[in-house]
């Protein structure tokens, strides 16, 4: 008797409200996802240059990286795998209303993504698979379909969230009933083309970086062979090319929450009230009174770049501009705006390091080989994850309090199950233990193939075997031999 | 057009039992192989044979996902109101099993091999127990229409749950046990594709009887499925018995090839009978699918997806499993095994 009591006291202790936890679960899991999604994207795009290179101009270091290369993407792939169905479990345990209400809407852009995702992993296999198994330029082609299926599944997903960013493509009867969606309307919503080209170009971005910076780390170790020139040079070309273009899409994204989210691009320049000749505030932060305080402010700033026609004179919509509970807290926007700040300030840091690696590139027709920039290039890995994960932060906390723009808030979608910090500590705990072994078995597999300077069976899920290598190596040699005898 | 979306749906389901069933099935195998000594050989049997395509599997169910909340979205949001402890069981189950196969290749000591190989193994038997409790309550009527919440440990602890989550394991370890036995002999491992005969025919034999139990339990507690398992769905559920019964034949006189498709038709068979079974209800007796589907076009995309999957997936697919079947021909993978030296190296 007295057990139960306790139990039920427990319970009833335990009774707290679900939201915080739901949105803590929720924000943890696909901050955890989102850093493997730039792998899964970009990875197999560089691995596909190095086996290009590798067979085409019978480069051994090449198809050396190529092959190692998809047997570390082998193991990100398989976690990207299983974090990815957890989020889909996690859409309606935490948010079971939100499910209830707009899935018919919602749920659309997610069938096309399960496509793309299925055709990824399958070529994933067949590429992975295929080393000992095909031809030389038959196996790079049954590569190329990966970098395009995890483009056109970034752009899926993607299309979903921006679906609630600017809901749209659907009728809505006096119940709050779907009577009628519009599919094409759904996924093509207005927020779609501009959201996901920022998100696809982020993942070149940080995949290309957080390649590079490892091979950067090795460098800066004495391993300075043309094998980590080579896997750096790649990585950080495709890094720095996405760099610029990134530049640009997030200032017409940003245009883009100026004209269509104005209280987000409140938040997100820490604009209290309705005013023109607005400063770009570095820093500082919105007081409780609703004050803001601290920070650099750069006069007019804002103002210009919302609207650069109109100057200093672009009238800024304020946070005021809508009720106390349609808008997010003050200490959500001072979240977003330092979110923004650390985006926009490591964004451009790493641009200027592409374009030290372009001028160089230029002038002399190698890579810089100052310490510093190999220092500086070893963090960026680190740095470009900071910063993509500070911009999602943006678009998804500025959103608050809603979960759909203006139509749904964040409490009526979430789960009225109390037991959800249960399970935010489970995953928490189960998730923390990934990432940790997910680091370990990446570091022990690059020591193995450091101490094998060969291949090394068995270190993936179905890698490529030893004689496998040597026979792939081979064929290269054969195509090789074929193409010298054809003239 | 809801009757195309929940035959799809019923489709997929089979799907996701027949082959990510015999995924998890094989997890099962491996965690009743015995010590790192005795149970070596059968775990490296195991190991190969799922190891290329495990990935794929997920696919299964995540379509079943998103077809449930895009075309059924009320009946979804009952569902993971109601079975909120055993999907979330399910879902980390998931996280476990995958990480820890993909790590468990990765790392070479021993000891963290057996951690690895015991979460995976572990989670392999959790994830289809959950995943069969949640279906045999939803058989039994425990989900309440209207986007309501269920008893949260009736509604998958209840005796059709338990029989249909214990009928779900034993039948993903006979489909794996199948799938093995002939792998094993394509690899000329004879000694192992016995081994995995004699588990086929035993775990087939306690499906069959875990299988008999549940139309007891289905007539006491889910009237209307036993009503529609002895009338509507009847000649699904013979197909499926004689296929499961073929099977067990073939598997006694060393039938292998034979005796995998047919447990693959014995298993889908149980799935689509359970579907004809449960018609015209979605969730038995309280919602139908044509009161649960969506609108019409959010219904038409998702047969677009649907059919793009068909026309992209599965050549795919196709070529996958021709590539996986290859490499098990026994003449090509004495092929593969040269001694030729590493000449590259960095």
């Amino acid at each position: 008797m007295i057990m139960g009591e306790t139990v039920i006291g427990l319970a009833v202790a335990a009774a707290v409200d679900p939201v915080p936890w739901a949105r803590s679960q929720m924000a943890f899991t696909l901050a955890f996802h989102i850093v493997l999604v730039p792998l899964g994207v970009s990875w197999a795009f560089m691995a596909l240059i190095a086996n290009y290179r590798a067979v085409r101009h019978d480069d051994r270091d090449a198809l050396v990286l190529a092959q190692r290369w998809s047997k570390y993407m082998a193991v990100t792939f398989a976690v990207g795998a299983v974090t990815g169905t957890v989020l889909s479990f996690e859409f309606g345990l935490l948010w079971p209303r939100f499910m209830g209400t707009w899935g018919d809407a919602f749920g659309i852009p997610f069938a096309f993504e399960g496509l793309f995702f299925f055709t990824e992993a399958i070529f994933v296999a067949i590429y992975i698979f295929g080393w000992r198994r095909l031809k030389p330029w038959t196996h790079f082609w049954t590569g190329v379909p990966i970098p395009v299926a995890g483009v056109f599944g970034s752009i899926s997903v993607v299309a979903a969230n921006a679906w609630m960013n600017a809901p749209g493509g659907f009728t809505m009867n006096a119940n709050g009933e779907i009577t009628d969606v519009d599919p094409v309307k759904v996924i093509f919503n207005d927020a779609m083309p501009l959201q996901a080209t920022h998100m696809v170009i982020a993942a070149y971005l940080v995949g290309g970086f957080l390649v590079a910076s490892v091979y950067a780390a090795g460098m800066l170790r004495g391993r300075a062979d043309r094998y980590h020139r080579l896997a750096f040079t790649i990585a950080f070309t495709v890094a720095a090319v996405a760099t610029p273009i990134q530049m640009g899409v997030g200032d017409a994204l940003a245009r883009w929450v100026f004209n269509n989210q104005p209280v987000k691009f409140a938040a997100i320049e820490l604009v209290p009230t309705t005013s023109s000749d607005v400063p770009e505030r570095l820093l500082g932060k919105l007081n409780p009174d609703g004050k803001v305080s601290g920070g650099i402010p750069i006069p007019g700033l804002a103002s210009w770049l919302s609207d650069p026609s109109t100057g200093k004179s672009t009238v800024v919509q304020g946070l005021d501009s809508v009720p106390a509970d349609e808008r997010p807290t003050v200490r959500e926007t001072n979240i977003v705006h330092l979110a923004w700040d650390v985006m926009v300030g490591i964004g451009t840091a790493l641009f200027l390091l592409s374009v030290w690696y372009g001028v160089v590139w230029l002038f002399r027709r190698r890579m810089p080989r100052s310490k510093w920039f190999l220092r500086a290039a070893a963090c960026s890995g680190v740095l470009a994850v900071i910063t993509m994960e500070a911009g999602w932060i943006v678009t998804e906390v500025g959103r608050q309090p809603w979960i759909v723009y203006q139509r749904m808030k964040v409490e009526a979608a979430a789960t009225a199950n109390t037991g959800v910090w249960l399970t935010f500590i489970g995953v928490f705990v189960l998730y923390a233990a990934l990432g940790v072994t997910l680091i370990l078995v990446l570091r022990g597999m690059s020591r193995r193939f450091r101490r094998a300077g060969g291949f090394v069976e068995g270190d993936t899920p179905y890698g490529p075997t030893e004689a496998a290598a040597a026979a792939a190596a081979d064929e290269v040699e054969t195509a090789e031999q074929v193409e010298e005898r054809a003239p | 057009m809801s009757t195309t979306i929940a035959v799809v749906l019923l489709l997929a389901l089979a799907m996701y039992a027949v082959f990510g069933g015999a995924d998890f099935g094989a997890g099962f195998w491996d965690l009743v192989a015995g010590g790192p000594d005795r149970g070596a050989e059968p775990r490296a049997v195991i190991e190969r044979s799922i190891g290329p395509v495990w990935e794929a599997n997920h696919v299964w169910l995540i379509f079943i996902f998103v077809v449930t909340w895009s075309a059924f979205p009320e009946a979804y949001q009952s569902i993971m109101l109601t079975m909120f402890v055993p999907l979330t069981v399910a879902a980390l189950g998931i996280v476990l099993r995958g990480a820890s196969f993909a790590f468990r290749k990765g790392v070479v000591t021993l000891r963290f091999r057996r951690i690895f190989g015991g979460a995976f193994a572990l989670s392999s038997v959790l994830v289809p127990f959950c995943m069969g409790a949640i279906a045999g309550g939803i058989a039994s009527g425990q989900v309440p229409a209207g986007g309501k919440a269920g008893d949260p440990v009736d509604s998958w602890l209840n005796p059709t749950s338990l029989v249909t989550g214990v009928l779900a394991v034993v039948v993903a370890a006979y489909l794996a046990a199948v799938y093995l036995v002939w792998d094993a002999r394509h690899f000329r491992q004879f000694a192992m594709a016995e081994y995995f005969r004699r588990r086929a025919v035993v775990s087939a034999i306690v499906a069959a009887v875990v299988a008999v139990t549940g139309l007891f339990v289905l007539n006491a507690k889910a009237s209307h499925v036993f009503d529609g398992m002895t009338s509507r769905a009847l000649p699904a559920a013979i197909l499926s018995v004689l296929c499961g019964f073929g099977a067990l034949v073939l598997l006694m006189r060393y039938a292998a090839r034979g005796a995998r498709v047919l447990a693959v038709l014995a298993v889908a068979g149980i799935i689509v009978s359970w579907g004809i079974a449960q018609w015209p209800y979605l969730l038995p007796e309280s919602l139908t699918v044509a009161a649960a589907a969506a609108p019409d076009d959010t219904l038409v995309a998702l047969l677009v997806a649907v059919g793009l999957a068909v026309l992209i997936v599965v050549p795919g697919f196709v070529l996958l499993y021709v590539l996986a079947q290859r490499a098990l021909l026994p003449e090509e993978s004495v092929e593969d095994v040269g001694d030729r030296p590493i000449t590259s190296g960095g």
